[in-house]
């Protein structure tokens, strides 16, 4: 049953107990025992909103950062990812296999702060080896949503 | 002087679907819940592969039965879903869509005066196929008390000495409804005692929610080989527009059909042909993931009309749903038009799918839940309004 909950979630936060339990043919106090249960094992860990911000006033730069760093002894890359995802102005931090360690995804009002939050901040940290910063020019499509608007319904009113 | 038209022709009457489809067209910002295609668009891997086929060059005629690559494909289907095996080079043939698949078989098997049995409510090309090729179609009442299933009663009263055929249209269009391996077995029981064949349309089979793999009367010992199955590549991987069925049987008659096709029809589209062997070869999971939808829309959609009273069988199959309107103590076309008018949703009379679809609609559920929940909400008021709240 968690598997179907979290993919019905993960496409709708909103969605009631009441309904949710409809859509998977169980009861409401089954579902909402089972999303209790997993909110505290920290399998779902929040409940966003899928905004494109490009349709609204709010301005916004979001930029990609490949990181490499120095491992440290003991402690591996989990130490420094932690010292990363501190800042608030850092959305997301991935460990990577491949040419560089971690990928690194800012959020910042204009370019010119996404850099300065680079160069000030991320580059100065002791293990870190090199960045290179990629600006997100435009989203298509995120979370698996398609961010532009959905297209016209082609079918037929009515068909046998 | 000679007559213009062909009388058999003119004989058959319009689709009910049509004249309603008509009204519906004129009217400004209506909701549909009368469409009886899947609103997924066809998985991309799928159409990736029809454009390959573009990209190649691949823009000849196939041979009359179709890509034997397909066909291969096919039985290896078949075989896995039902354990049934085929013969790719001689018992299968692909056609335009399962519709044509009827067609053919009615043409291939039917002398003049042979009778063919179709239960209703359902698609509604069975009974005018059967007419164009000089059957003469013995309608069964399917009955909501028993679930909208044939049962071998209704069935041998209707057999008589000249029964050809009888159609097996299930998982149903409208009703929704299925029959289980043990109720075919019972069915088969009587096809092989009368000596008559069976023409089963499985076009919805990959969309059934008993949570058991599908059953087909083929699967009963000895009905193989009176069995004309049509299937199609429409509804399980929303593939309506690329046009693209197949049947199959027993050679004589599949040798038959391909006579006809090759002459009507020549082959069916090429294009088609290739995403179809990619949907074959690796669709299941993509059929999976659509079943799992549709499933929880059917869920939804019974959930509402339970809260608004208005009493439904649960349907086990397709997508749609087919309550009963018998307490407004209005016909089908009546509640339909008035919904339209009122409340701006347009679903499908049950009398469009024969006599006995009467005091029911037909409600599609392949619509997005938010388009659902507020065609839902709209009827929901309807409703209230009729029953005066």
């Amino acid at each position: 049953m968690r598997e179907k909950i979290l993919a019905v979630l993960e496409k709708n936060a909103r969605i009631d107990i009441h309904e949710l339990a409809v859509l998977l043919g169980e009861s409401e106090t089954a579902v909402a025992n089972e999303i209790a249960e997993m909110e505290k094992e920290h399998i779902i860990c929040g409940y966003h909103t899928l905004i494109n911000w490009d349709n609204t006033s709010n301005e916004k730069v979001v930029a990609l950062i490949e990181v490499q760093v120095t491992p440290q002894r003991d402690q591996g890359f989990d130490r420094i990812a932690e010292r990363i995802y501190q800042y608030d102005e850092v959305n997301a931090v991935y460990l990577m296999s491949g040419a560089f360690d971690f990928t690194v995804f800012i959020e910042g009002k204009t370019m010119r702060e996404v850099a300065q939050f680079v160069s000030d901040k991320l580059a100065p940290l002791e293990s870190v080896r090199g960045t290179a910063t990629h600006f997100v020019l435009k989203k298509y499509k995120d979370h698996g949503t398609v961010l532009s608007a959905p297209e016209q319904d082609e079918r037929q009113l009515i068909s046998p | 002087m000679k007559k213009l038209l062909s009388e058999k022709t003119l004989g058959i009457k319009p689709s009910g679907i049509r004249k309603f489809f008509d009204i519906v067209s004129t009217m400004e910002g209506a909701i549909s819940l009368g469409v009886g295609e899947p609103d997924f668009e066809t998985p991309w891997f799928i159409r990736d592969e029809g454009i390959y086929s573009l990209e190649k060059g691949r823009t000849f005629y196939t041979s009359n039965s179709g890509l034997r690559e397909l066909k291969v494909e096919i039985a290896k289907y078949l075989e896995r879903r039902f354990g049934v095996p085929y013969d790719a080079d001689h018992e299968i043939t692909i056609t335009v869509g399962g519709s044509e698949g009827i067609d053919l078989a009615f043409r291939a098997m039917l002398n003049p005066g042979d009778e063919v049995i179709i239960p209703q409510p359902s698609y509604v090309s069975y009974e005018p196929c059967a007419v164009l090729a000089d059957g003469v179609p013995v309608i069964i009442e399917l009955k909501e008390k028993d679930r909208f299933k044939l049962t071998p009663e209704e069935l041998l009263e209707k057999i008589t000495p000249k029964t050809k055929l009888l159609v097996l249209p299930f998982p149903n269009n409208p009703t929704g409804s299925v029959m289980t391996s043990e109720e075919l077995e019972e069915i088969a029981g009587i096809i092989k005692e009368k000596d008559i064949y069976v023409v089963s349309d499985e076009i919805y089979t990959e969309l059934t929610y008993t949570g058991k793999p599908p059953a087909s009367i083929i699967q009963v010992p000895g009905m193989r080989d009176r069995t004309i199955l049509i299937n199609g590549f429409s509804k399980a991987y929303a593939m309506t527009g690329w046009r693209l069925g197949y049947a199959c049987g027993p050679k004589d008659i599949i040798a038959q059909m391909i006579k006809v096709h090759q002459f009507a029809i020549m082959c069916a589209p090429t294009t088609s042909q290739y995403a179809a062997v990619a949907a074959m070869r690796d669709g299941d999971q993509a059929v999976a993931k659509m079943r799992d939808s549709y499933n929880q829309r059917r869920r939804y959609v019974l959930d509402r009309l339970k809260k608004m009273n208005l009493p439904c069988f649960e349907p086990e199959g397709a997508f749609y749903v087919f309550p009963s309107i018998q307490r407004f103590k209005m016909t089908s076309e009546e509640f339909a038009e008035r919904l339209l008018t009122e409340e701006k949703v347009a679903v499908v009379p049950g009398n469009a799918f024969g006599d006995s679809g009467e005091g029911f609609i037909r409600i599609s559920y392949a619509y997005s839940l938010k388009q659902l929940e507020e065609a839902l909400d709209r009827i929901s008021c309807f409703i209230a309004k009729l029953d005066g709240k």
